[in-house]
């Protein structure tokens, strides 16, 4: 009973390690030169699938993903390279397509805008630790008046000090 | 001045959080196309058997709707009147592709709600639609009288978005 028990535990071990994380790739469009799937394999996970729109081609189960997903394996059938099989969805659904926006003069600020964050928070951080070492700036003097009111008010503590103690 | 700088955190969060706000209430869908401005793709398509109507082709100098449909998509059912009234109006051309969908079944949808098209193409495997940067049905694209796509609308073409933006559209293309 005990044995039985080890060994289903075992089985399902195994199988949990042996199993890798679910891909919507399809058994029947898997390409037969596992070096072309693997490089099919890498595009998809870069191309986005327009239908739910965070996930990639790769893992989307939508069927618009199959198709992009066939049409990928097409053009790296035809001997198109990665760069041009990737030129060649972006042609026809955008920029928008590539989960990794490509650097260009109009993104730049959009790739830019993590190194501008740091750079104003560094700053500003800076900036305060600087004013906080320069020194205090002097005292000014009390004028006539101020002293006049002081002296009364130190009076008046010395009085009622008097009055409460004992 | 100082003590007003407390202030500042809470109106960098209002300011970010209206730009949320109206970012919330935008359509994720509506992806601009990248074929805009460029010549509509030359794709070869079989005619939709039973429609009694010619394999899919844009007539040079004519300013045309292609209209992607389906008969197993709702929101087609839904424009299907607005492109029957665009149709009947005749000043535009208007060329329908089925996506995905069995010939007879497409047939039937025709022939039941009425056949707006001039010419009609079969994309039983979406590969034509994907040449087009189609993702779904249904989706209209405006293709100026050189050939070139001018327009694309996403979802139902409903007689609202005809009257704002596709009249004045054919108006400004036929002018070309």
């Amino acid at each position: 009973m005990m044995a039985r028990g080890l060994l289903a535990f075992a089985a399902l071990a195994m199988l949990v390690v042996a199993s890798s994380p679910a891909r919507a790739v399809l058994p029947q469009e898997r390409l037969a030169d596992p070096a072309l799937e693997a490089r099919a394999r890498e595009i998809s996970r870069e191309l986005r699938c327009q239908v739910c729109q965070n996930q990639s081609i790769d893992d989307s189960n939508a069927p618009l993903a199959a198709d992009l997903r066939r049409l990928v394996r097409d053009r790296l059938l035809a001997g198109d390279d990665d760069a041009r099989v990737l030129a060649h969805v972006v042609a026809r659904y955008g920029d928008y397509v590539r989960l990794t926006p490509p650097l260009r003069a109009d993104t730049a600020l959009l790739w830019a805008t993590p190194a501008i964050v740091l750079c104003a928070a560094l700053a500003a951080i800076a900036l305060r630790l600087r004013r906080r070492q320069a020194a205090p700036p002097a005292a000014k003097p009390l004028d006539a008046r101020e002293q006049a009111a002081l002296r009364e008010l130190l009076r008046q503590g010395d009085a009622g000090g008097r009055g409460g103690g004992g | 001045m100082r003590r007003a700088l407390f202030l500042l955190p809470l109106l960098c969060f209002a300011a970010v959080a209206t730009w949320f706000a109206f970012g919330l209430g935008r359509d994720p869908s509506r992806i601009p196309s990248a074929l805009v401005g460029r010549p509509a793709p030359a794709v070869a398509l079989p005619p939709l058997e039973g429609a009694q109507r010619p394999a899919f082709a844009l007539q040079p100098g004519r300013v045309a709707i292609v209209n992607f449909f389906a008969s197993w998509c709702a929101p087609c059912k839904v424009e299907h009147p607005t492109l029957m009234r665009l149709a009947a109006e005749g000043r535009i051309a208007v060329h329908g592709i089925s996506y995905k969908d069995a010939a007879a079944d497409s047939a039937r949808f025709l022939a039941q709600l009425g056949n707006p098209f001039e010419t009609i193409g079969w994309d039983r495997d979406g590969r034509a639609a994907m040449e087009w940067g189609v993702y779904g049905v249904p989706e209209t694209f405006v293709v100026g009288r050189d050939g070139t796509i001018r327009h694309r609308h996403v979802g139902a073409l409903l007689d609202d978005t005809v009257a704002r933006v596709l009249v004045p559209m054919v108006a400004r293309l036929e002018r070309e």
